[in-house]
């Protein structure tokens, strides 16, 4: 299975197989928590948080899980991760604990991460798996910052609270409220979509 | 507690907060099996169910057994909810097999649908009495169904439209989508 370079598995998840954007795995909070580059940043945050550190358990332990249980052990691993990360940022942030509300908890159900255990922290090394999982965190990142920064910028007009335009700037409110989530995200993956098609249409010629 | 009425709770979930639309909870199988309205709608009512189960068991360990540990909700709720995943694909396969084909791998899937997992937190949250709950359940299933079949529909007569090659697929459909709750923004002055 020694496919991949320990580089390849970092920089996969950036880009190339990029959880949110290509891979379309998280949206829930991609879409959910983006209205703000804060909260963004923040979801984020915890996320990679969570990641990271439930790949290097389930990678250092993967020989004790026996297989017809591994998906039930992988949550009950990610759900304590999270418990803490819910814990932490309630104590150190909780103006952005309470923005984010039930949305910390549900990284829980983040398909990103359960799909980054099964299909790579149950068969790599720790140090590989780590690899991984930050370069995925990354990629995470940079979505939802991408979005947040889209959103906020044109829907209220500020980015991370710094006032970007004049007084005269009128908000497109819709871009924070739910239905700009979508179109955002519908927008930035049919951007890509052309960027793809013109890179084909290149080397062809 | 909690003193919303019951048809408050339901219309709430149902329309004016989506699950899907305006909270952006279950978008993994909206996006995957809302290609053909049959099995939108199948996939629909089996949220209901798995919705009114996690309910039921979810109020019940919170008045029973979290009160005095309430740090191990998200823990025991999603061991709940993967659970009740395991025996409601059990049963959709001994009595519905064809049914069972036809949602593939979105069936199990569903213990990573937010959707459930997120009503739990929510009628917590919330405070939702038994009543309240199961209100609630049935209200953000119908909203999911709602929200499935409609897209379904639109993607099956979007189909035989000429659209660009590059704008088939998921953009399309986040785009769909993105107008589906603009138009569901519509109810919110119905509260």
């Amino acid at each position: 299975m020694r496919t991949t370079t320990p580089s390849e598995d970092f920089i996969r998840g950036i880009w190339k197989e990029n959880p949110v954007l290509i891979q379309m795995l998280g949206l829930c909070p991609a879409l959910a928590v983006t209205n703000t580059v804060k909260n963004a940043l923040a979801m984020s945050a915890a996320t990679f948080f969570v990641l990271c550190c439930s790949s290097m358990l389930i990678s250092s332990v993967k020989r004790f899980i026996p297989k017809e249980v591994r998906i039930s052990s992988y949550i009950l691993v990610i759900a304590t991760f999270v418990t803490l990360a819910d814990m932490i940022l309630q104590a150190y942030a909780p103006v952005q604990h309470k923005e984010l509300g039930a949305f910390i908890a549900l990284i829980v159900v983040n398909c990103m991460i359960l799909g980054r255990q099964e299909a790579f922290s149950s068969r790599n090394t720790v140090y590989r798996s780590l690899l991984d999982a930050v370069g995925t965190g990354i990629g995470f990142t940079i979505a939802l910052i991408m979005m947040g920064g889209f959103r906020e910028i044109l829907g209220i007009g500020t980015f991370f609270d710094i006032p970007l335009f004049g007084p005269d700037f009128e908000p497109w409110v819709v871009m924070v409220l739910p239905a700009g989530g979508f179109l955002t995200l519908g927008f930035i993956i049919l951007a890509m979509g052309v960027y793809e098609e013109r890179k084909k249409l290149r080397e062809a010629v | 507690m909690n003193d919303q009425t019951l048809f408050s709770i339901f219309f709430s979930a149902m329309v004016v907060n989506n699950f899907t639309l305006a909270m952006f909870l279950g978008l993994c199988p909206f996006m995957g099996v809302s290609a053909r309205v049959e099995t939108a709608l199948r996939m629909g009512l089996a949220n209901i169910f798995v919705l009114v189960l996690t309910s039921l068991s979810a109020w019940v360990l919170n008045t029973y057994i979290l009160e005095t540990a309430p740090y191990l909700r998200i823990i025991s709720f999603i061991i709940v909810v993967a659970s009740l995943v395991q025996i409601v694909e059990m049963v959709v396969k001994k009595i519905a097999p064809a049914l069972f084909r036809q949602l593939g791998i979105f069936l199990p899937l569903m213990t990573t649908n937010c959707a459930i997992f997120g009503l739990a937190i929510f009628q917590t949250n919330r405070g939702y009495d038994f009543l309240q709950g199961i209100v609630f359940a049935v209200g953000a299933g119908l909203g999911l169904t709602l929200a499935l079949v409609l897209m379904a529909s639109i993607r099956e007569t979007s189909e035989l439209s000429d659209i660009p090659a590059i704008a088939k697929g998921t953009g399309l459909t986040l785009i769909i989508a993105g107008s589906l709750s603009l138009a569901f923004m519509g109810f919110a002055g119905l509260l």
